[in-house]
Formats: C-alpha cells, sequence, structure tokens
C-alpha cells in the first residue's frame, strides 16, 4: 500500500465549497528514463484518479483526472466539492501494473 | 567554436518571441485531437505557473476558469498540454457542478523551456484556452 495523504476539512456548512488536496506516494515513472544500466526503466504510472461523494443519496463522481508522464512524482492533486450532507468521500487511484487503491474520509456537514 | 555558440544564443534570443506565439504543429495537432476539431477561443482561464522554473521535475500548477459552476453553468473538463516533453499531454480533469469551484491544482514535470496550453470545455460546448511560456533551467527527465 502507497501512502497516501488526504486534507479534507473534519466539518462544513451545508452548501459551502471545501478544498480537497490529495498525495500519494508513487514514483511515476515516465518509461523514457534511462535506469543505472543504462537501460529505459519500464512506465509506472498512476493513470486515473477518481473522487466519490457519497452524501446518503448514493454515491457520486465529483472529480476525475487522467494523469500522463509529465505528472510529477507522489502526484498531488487539489480540487473542490460542494459539502452537500454529511457522508464519505472515497478517492481512488489506478495505474499501470494493476496498481489500485482506495482511501474513504468521512465529511460531516452542518 | 566560440563563433556558432554565439551564433546559436543568438538565435535563441531572436526565436524566443516567436515561438511564444503559435503553438507548435504537435502541439496543435494534440489539442486539435482534444477539442475534436471545435474552435478553441482564448480567455476565461487563468494559469498560475511560475515563470521561471528552477527544477522542472516538479513544477506547481493551478488552473482556475471563470464558471458559476452551477447545473445550468459549470465545466466540464479541464486538459493541460505541453510543447516540448516527449509527450504532449500533461493531464485531463472531469469536472462537473458537484465541483463548486473550477479551480484544479497539480504539480508536473517540465523538461525544457517551453510553451504550456489550458484547455477548458464549458457544458454549453464552448472551448476556452490559455496559453503561457516559462523558462526552465534545471530540466526534468535528466536528474535521477
Amino acid at each position: 500500500m502507497a501512502r497516501t495523504l488526504i486534507t479534507v476539512p473534519p466539518s462544513a456548512r451545508r452548501g459551502e465549497v471545501i478544498e480537497i488536496r490529495t498525495l500519494i506516494q508513487h514514483p511515476m515513472e515516465t518509461g523514457y528514463r534511462p535506469g543505472a544500466d543504462g537501460k529505459v526503466l519500464a512506465r509506472d504510472l498512476i493513470r486515473r484518479f477518481s473522487c466519490r461523494y457519497d452524501d446518503g443519496s448514493g454515491s457520486q463522481l465529483v472529480f476525475a483526472a487522467e494523469l500522463y508522464a509529465a505528472v510529477a512524482a507522489n502526484p498531488l492533486i487539489s480540487f473542490h466539492t460542494v459539502a452537500t450532507a454529511s457522508g464519505t468521500l472515497t478517492f481512488t487511484w489506478e495505474g499501470d501494473n494493476g496498481f489500485m487503491q482506495s482511501e474513504s474520509v468521512a465529511i460531516k456537514v452542518t | 567554436m566560440w563563433l556558432s555558440l554565439a551564433a546559436g544564443l543568438g538565435a535563441w534570443v531572436v526565436l524566443r518571441p516567436a515561438a511564444a506565439q503559435a503553438p507548435t504543429e504537435d502541439l496543435a495537432a494534440a489539442i486539435k485531437t482534444y477539442t475534436g476539431g471545435a474552435a478553441v477561443r482564448e480567455g476565461r482561464i487563468r494559469f498560475d505557473i511560475a515563470e521561471l522554473i528552477d527544477n522542472g521535475n516538479s513544477v506547481p500548477i493551478t488552473i482556475s476558469v471563470d464558471s458559476p459552476m452551477t447545473a445550468a453553468s459549470h465545466v466540464t473538463s479541464i486538459a493541460v498540454f505541453n510543447e516540448k516533453n516527449p509527450q504532449r499531454d500533461v493531464a485531463r480533469f472531469q469536472l462537473g457542478p458537484r465541483a463548486g469551484r473550477a479551480t484544479v491544482s497539480t504539480r508536473i514535470r517540465l523538461a525544457t523551456t517551453q510553451q504550456l496550453v489550458a484547455i477548458a470545455r464549458l457544458n454549453d460546448g464552448s472551448w476556452w484556452s490559455q496559453r503561457v511560456d516559462v523558462i526552465v533551467t534545471l530540466a526534468a527527465c535528466i536528474e535521477d
């Protein structure tokens, strides 16, 4: 499991726009870079990121991203969402070599 | 050798402003593939990036689109393209009215001094773009 760092405000007012920041530990190997032996290192990227918000009325896609080799190692993605109701935010990263990781964070909306 | 170096530098200085105007052919082609040939207007996007970058391995960027982000009027996608990395694509973001604010930040790699383009698509079908030129002193992909 790769280490992740997710910043979500623990509580928010209903209708407030909140900022979410996510960071995941990943080399994002481009597939263009030679290693110590001179051979090109195999590509190992996170290709897709998505955030779903389950506020009790079913899980809805809030934000998604397709990442390419030009995204820096340990990809940081920051975006916003509207705090509609208390629930869970689920973050999923998918990538090369079958990489897949999901993390959930609870949010309290008043 | 010195003469050729000086000539090279001179050419670089002269060519840079010219390069800032129109995107290169393959960059334009990558954008055209993304938009499906639709007309792209300039504006509505704010592309925040340092003008002078001393380390191309991790460059913070922030893209904001001027949009109320309501169900009636919102941004559906934002894409970033570059001119001189090995691959034209940088990242593509998918948004909607649930996003609340059309502002996205990430960190990218830049191989050399070049131009970046952000493209946004609104739900009314219009496309908007913003170009930005950056100078990179230490390139990505060289350091390990």
